[in-house]
């Protein structure tokens, strides 16, 4: 963590600074996205729907969102 | 001896759940969303395929498919498609589960990006852990009737061999590895890939498989609604062929009207 309380993670590969401390949800409202709609891997571990309120953002975490998208 | 036969009531089971639509389509290469859904619309397809990415962390307002293609009203089929080891295919089922909350999907592990052929060593490794983990996978494979016996032994729902590599639009290469598989399995046979034309998916019913699996043949049609509605029909008209019984080929002509009072 930086002195200024900020975070740095990794989304879907892209670097991106945070203010903490925030959980996983409020990450995804952040980013403009909808928690029913997407899977979160933290850190190449799933993080169930049901604790993305209580799961915490951590200095150096890797997210991985994702959706459906059209496929054969 | 029945004289018809209601389609209606002519369903299909994988993993518990019913079915009566024997066509399952992909949604993708689509122009748009909206041509999407109406081709879904068009083939009476009560499962689709959707494949597993990363959101647009740039511009999350973008459309999705969710919005277009109800997964309330159909049944979303999560595939592994892209992936090419039982890890990575695991690892998007995992996160599929999860968006989705069902067990049911698509495992397809490919072998190489040339003829997008099944690795069958990875397949078998795939399913033997998703199985393990509560996933009912349906399984592309090979059409291979020992490859297929396997999968099933490994707890696959349905074996679903290619007819022909993805996307190629050939149809059934191998007629006779295809009746194979379906004679020797105890789960839903359906063919996946391969199929280009209407009379593709006919031949596939008519060897006795339990459905079809397409995509490209109608998203890369040059009016897709159509082509949709052009598999739905021959989807059950194979599939009524198929139960009717066929009439035994002959080597000769025999003659459809009488010979008797000739004048």
């Amino acid at each position: 963590m930086s002195l200024d309380g900020s975070l740095g993670i990794r989304v879907n590969g892209e670097h991106r600074r945070v203010m903490g401390p925030l959980s996983v949800a409020e990450m995804l409202n952040e980013l403009g996205l909808d928690p029913l709609r997407v899977a979160v891997e933290r850190n190449l571990e799933i993080v169930p729907r049901g604790t993305l309120d209580s799961v915490c953002v951590e200095d150096g975490d890797d997210f991985e969102i994702v959706h459906f998208v059209g496929g054969g | 001896m029945t004289a018809q036969r209601d389609i209606k009531a002519d369903t299909w089971t994988v993993a518990g759940r019913t079915f009566t639509s024997r066509l399952i389509v992909g949604t993708g290469k689509y122009k748009s969303l909206e041509e999407n859904a109406a081709a879904v619309e068009a083939s009476g397809a009560e499962i689709v395929t959707v494949a597993v990415r990363r959101v647009n962390i740039s511009d999350p307002t973008q459309p999705m498919l969710t919005d277009f293609i109800d997964p309330k009203k159909t049944t979303y089929l999560p595939n592994t498609a892209g992936c090419f080891t039982a890890e990575d295919a695991i690892r998007t089922l995992r996160l599929a589960r999860e968006a989705g909350g069902w067990n049911l999907v698509k495992l397809e592990v490919l072998g190489e990006a040339k003829t997008l052929y099944p690795n069958m060593r990875e397949t078998l490794r795939a399913t033997e852990v998703l199985v393990k983990e509560g996933f009912e996978p349906m399984v592309y494979c090979v059409d291979d009737p020992i490859a297929a016996k396997q999968l099933e032994e490994a707890g696959a729902v349905a074996i679903m061999p290619l007819g022909a590599p993805i996307g190629s639009g050939l149809g059934i290469q191998n007629r006779v590895t295809i009746r194979l598989i379906v004679e020797g399995a105890n789960v839903p046979v359906l063919v996946d890939a391969g199929v280009g034309t209407a009379s593709d998916a006919a031949q596939a019913m008519e060897l006795g498989c339990d459905g079809v699996l397409m995509n490209t043949a109608i998203a890369e049609a040059k009016n897709p609604v159509l082509m949709a509605q052009a598999m739905k029909a021959a989807v059950e008209a194979g599939r009524l062929a198929y139960l009717s019984g066929r009439m035994q080929k002959r080597r000769y002509a025999d003659p459809s009207s009488p010979l008797a009072g000739l004048i």
